[in-house]
């Protein structure tokens, strides 16, 4: 709570001082920095510890805040802490001019949404939770828009408005049924409450649409991909890395703690969902040509990857596999903290670059790993951790969670035991796809030949910029190579949650769930074995091989007029997918005749979400608002009679 | 376990060693089969040998990146070698490694090897890239099938402990088996770059995935990529070995089983070098808009095994 009033006065501060110092901005940020370490120390510190409440005398008379601090609220705190430590420690370097909005402004904005984010985790009743979902929604609105006076921008931010508003009011209608008729919107009184199976299901339901319309779970996705590029990179990271994680534990907070029961079919309809959403988002991520669209889409998947985990705990939970349930349970806790970094770290990487070139559209990039080296190095450590390759963090999670598939044979229902197996295919799927994406971000941004002249004076990102992405690569490192250390932080929340902690069946090097004849996996000893295959594969080369190393032009294959263009732009390394899964997707493109002087190509890939879902459903709000719109005419008489009317109809109907 | 560490890197210091003589047995039998005169079976040796002594040629636009590749792929190679039993079964590092980490560590070196590939900057490197993450992302969740089939049946990701199960199990048929077998051989033609779906022996643009991506490379840098590819083979023929013939694997603590595994080892990689052979004889590569097709097969026979296991088996 002192965090919050922390980050809320480095808001106002900077509000105050910024225009008038600017000199004052960097200190802001450093501090917002540290606040946010101290914050994930204090959760860190706290962990395990027994809950405690306090009651905040603001807000309307009677009606006071109630804050709780338990396990739950204590991992996500801790993301929110660490992660945005080294967003922060980014954005102090990041935020010069340049953006449209006076920058005193833009830090209030900044501390704002981080102070109302932590509020979201701390609220103990529905009052305060929403009043900390709506500032958190509102300050995220006006940075997204933080470029107003582009119009895609002021377009996507209305976009991610409305979502969020739509989101908000299913939540309020969720604690509405919640509260069981008590009329008190603590969550205290939640908590006791005894519901049917059916209301139960309609305020899970009710969670599911709200939450999943944060989190980005398909269809509800399509704000995403139009804020998360919108918003200055910081700020995408997160909205992206933090942001999408209140939603993860606002579901997590509604589903184990506020109701009393789990049902089995809650977790098969999210499992459903979570692997659609998984696949999805990959998929379009795959066909993207704008770097940050492509980490937004990228987002998504990963968020169904948590909600599948989320679905396979509540379906162990419901079926009394405890031990079971808080497997997937970490793995799903594990994927969330795993993806607050990499995403944070892959979208500050793309920052500097967006800096650094002024463009996000991939086929303008290219071979920024010469003259951007540091952040080329320092994202290729988020690439490999979030295409899932060992020993990083993204494996980890994804490990954890395709053991909780492998274990499903214990269920009571047999169908759900033969299609949950098959389930961890579409996993594996997305896993694998997830490397593809990560390959074609990186190959074509920072590796190859610049695809344009100017690119060759890009410069690297500055000293704090640089720290910041160095925190956040530390956390994907040792994320991935600590995942015992992790585990057992994890391990109080988890048993908060499904009442039994996962049980480490090996030492602290090697991570074995459940137990160790099954399976186990030990990230240390894996990347010691391999840093010393490789020192002897360096020495054994240097031993055989004398030959000298010469520089020359690359093969050309005989025809020596070779040009950066031919390197396979964004829309190329996304052809193959494009062809494969061409169902998904409609397909615009606008090719150049070959006489053409000037050759323009244009090609985008439309999701048909948007068209089949959205469009219709706007035009009929569109409809509705024209007949509405006939009622106003302008007319002070008109209006006179409607009121007229309106009284007589009320008189008839009270009678 | 001072026994167990020696034995351990014994079989991977095999692996390594041996790796360059399947390829070369392979390649003598089509030759056979192809009515060619063959080389020697110590053909890859020769390659790599002449490789190691030449000077090396970098393109000017190389990064770091580049050059590190060839020796992660490398080290990811020998590290696989690692973690599947080959003639024993008692590995100390396994239990660091199940087999969805060897599923890791493939790709670790098949994303080194792309990025390497677009590093460069031309067109064929990125091309070679492109379509090696489009066949690998069809037959990497296929390969996982496999070994979650192979899993359910032995209760364990641990191939040690797949390989402990599968081979003490009472002789009866394994529908799922089956299946998973088809599809992991699938599999491994895929991802070991051979006939139907890449070919080894082509430099043809409209054909190569494998070729295009080392196009830029040579000397020692080829001749450790060319190494691992032999390694890459031999693994996964050890692989299928361990998980759908493991007969003859020297069961944990007995070491005077060890010189029959070694010699059914042998037999079984010569058999699998000539079936190999072989069907690359009788097929032709491929279209590459036919590999989603193939590889799509794959997964779908992956999954049946799995829902027969689960229909029959349990």
């Amino acid at each position: 709570m002192i965090a919050a009033t922390a980050w809320l006065l480095l808001g106002v501060a900077g509000l105050i001082l910024v225009p008038r110092l600017p000199a004052i901005s960097k200190p802001v940020f450093l501090l917002g920095a540290l606040v946010g370490v101290l914050v994930g120390a204090t959760a860190l510190g706290f962990l395990g510890a027994p809950a405690e409440t306090a009651v905040l005398v603001i807000g309307l008379p009677d009606l006071p805040f109630h804050l709780r601090l338990d396990n739950l609220t204590a991992i996500f705190t801790l993301i929110l802490g660490f992660a945005s430590a080294g967003i922060s420690l980014y954005a102090t370097g990041y935020f010069h001019s340049g953006h449209d909005r006076p920058s005193g402004l833009l830090c209030l904005e900044y501390h704002l949404f981080l102070g109302s984010m932590l509020m979201v985790l701390l609220a103990d009743d529905a009052y305060a939770f929403m009043v900390a979902w709506e500032l958190m929604a509102l300050s995220s609105y006006f940075l997204v828009t933080t470029d107003h006076a582009i119009p895609e921008i002021r377009r996507a931010g209305f976009l991610y408005l409305l979502m969020a508003h739509v989101g908000a009011v299913s939540l309020l209608l969720c604690f509405g049924v919640l509260q069981g008729g008590h009329g008190a919107y603590t969550f205290a009184y939640m908590r006791q409450a005894q519901m049917t199976p059916y209301w139960a299901s309609i305020a899970f339901l009710l969670a599911l649409f709200g939450f999943g319309a944060k989190a980005g779970l398909v269809p509800v996705h399509v704000w995403l991909p139009e804020a998360h590029p919108a918003a200055p990179s910081p700020v995408s990271a997160l909205m992206s890395g933090i942001m999408l994680k209140t939603a993860i534990y606002g579901l997590l907070r509604v589903t184990f703690d506020l109701l009393h029961l789990q049902i089995s079919w809650w977790g098969s309809l999210t499992l459903a969902l979570g692997l659609i959403t998984a696949l999805y988002g990959v998929i379009f991520a795959a066909v993207q040509s704008d770097m940050k669209r492509l980490l937004a889409w990228s987002s998504i998947e990963n968020i169904g990857i948590i909600l599948a985990g989320f679905g396979l705990t509540v379906i162990f939970s419901a079926d009394g596999k405890g031990m079971l349930a808080a497997l997937a349970l970490t793995a799903t806790l594990y994927h969330a903290v795993n993806h607050a970094f990499f995403k944070g770290l892959l979208f500050v990487g793309t920052g500097s670059v967006l800096h650094a070139t002024g463009t996000r559209q991939m086929g303008g990039l290219g071979g920024l790993i010469r003259t951007m080296p540091w952040t080329a190095w320092l994202t290729l450590i988020g690439a490999l951790a979030i295409a899932g390759l060992p020993p990083l963090n993204g494996f980890v999670s994804e490990w954890l969670l395709l053991q909780a598939f492998l274990l499903t044979p214990g269920l009571h229902q047999n169908y759900l035991n033969m299609v949950i197996p098959v389930a961890a295919a579409s996993v594996a799927l997305a896993a694998a796809l997830a490397a593809y994406v990560m390959v074609k971000f990186y190959g074509v941004v920072f590796l190859g030949q610049p695809r344009d002249p100017s690119l060759k004076d890009a410069h690297e990102a500055g000293w704090l910029q640089r720290l910041g992405m160095i925190w956040l690569a530390l956390g994907c490192i040792l994320l991935g190579l600590l995942p015992t250390q992790f585990i057992g932080w994890m391990a109080p929340t988890v048993k908060q949650l499904t009442g039994q902690s996962l049980v480490n069946d090996g030492s602290w090097l090697m991570l074995a769930p459940v137990n160790a004849e099954r399976a186990s996996y030990s990230p240390l000893i894996f990347l010691a074995v391999v840093l010393v295959a490789l020192a002897l594969t360096f020495l054994f080369v240097r031993k055989v091989y004398h030959g000298r190393v010469r520089r020359a032009d690359p093969w050309d294959c005989g025809f020596p007029e070779q040009t950066p263009r031919m390197q396979d732009s964004a829309e190329g390394f996304g052809q193959p997918i494009r062809q494969i899964f061409q169902a998904f997707m409609r397909v615009e493109r606008e090719t150049p005749t070959p006489f053409d002087r000037t050759p323009h190509y244009h090609g985008a890939s439309v999701d048909k979400i948007w068209t089949l879902l959205y469009l219709p459903i706007a035009r009929v709000a569109g409809w509705l608002s024209e007949q509405a719109g006939r009622l106003q005419h302008g007319r002070i008489q008109w209006y006179l009679i409607y009121s007229f009317a309106t009284l007589i109809f009320l008189l008839v109907f009270t009678q | 376990m001072t026994t167990g560490i020696l034995l351990q890197i014994a079989q991977t210091l095999l692996a390594i060693l041996v790796a360059p003589l399947l390829l070369g047995w392979t390649n003598q039998c089509r030759a056979w089969l192809q009515g060619r005169s063959a080389p020697p079976i110590t053909q890859p040796y020769r390659v790599m040998r002449k490789l190691f002594h030449k000077d090396a040629v970098i393109a000017h636009t190389a990064s770091p990146l580049f050059r590190f590749a060839p020796y992660m792929v490398f080290a990811c190679m020998a590290l696989a070698a690692g973690i599947v039993p080959m003639i024993a079964n008692d590995l100390p590092f396994s239990p660091a490694a199940d087999a969805i980490a060897l599923v890791g560590v493939f790709a670790l070196a098949r994303v080194f090897l792309a990025l390497a590939a677009m590093d460069i900057g031309t067109s064929f490197g990125t091309l070679g890239a492109r379509r090696e993450m489009m066949v690998s992302f069809l037959a990497e969740p296929a390969l996982l099938m496999v070994f979650f089939t192979a899993s359910l049946i032995s209760q364990s990701t641990q191939l040690p402990h797949i390989v402990d199960t599968l081979a003490h199990r009472q002789f009866a048929i394994y529908p799922s088996l089956a299946f998973a077998g088809v599809a992991f051989w699938m599999v491994s033609v895929a991802e070991n770059a051979r006939i139907p779906v890449d070919n080894p022996t082509t430099h043809l643009e409209l054909t190569m995935i494998h070729e295009a991506m080392i196009l830029e490379y040579s000397a020692r840098h080829l001749a450790l990529i060319e190494w691992a590819v032999a390694i890459k083979l031999f693994t996964y023929s050890a692989l299928g070995i361990a998980l759908f013939l493991p007969w003859g694997i020297a069961p944990t603590g007995n070491y005077g089983a060890l010189p029959l595994a070694l010699l059914a080892l042998a037999v079984k990689m010569a058999g699998g070098g000539f079936v190999l052979a072989f069907m690359e004889t009788i097929s032709a590569k491929m279209r590459l808009f036919r590999v989603p097709e193939f590889l799509g097969t794959a997964f779908l026979l992956a999954v049946l095994g799995m829902l027969i296991h689960f229909l029959l088996e349990v």
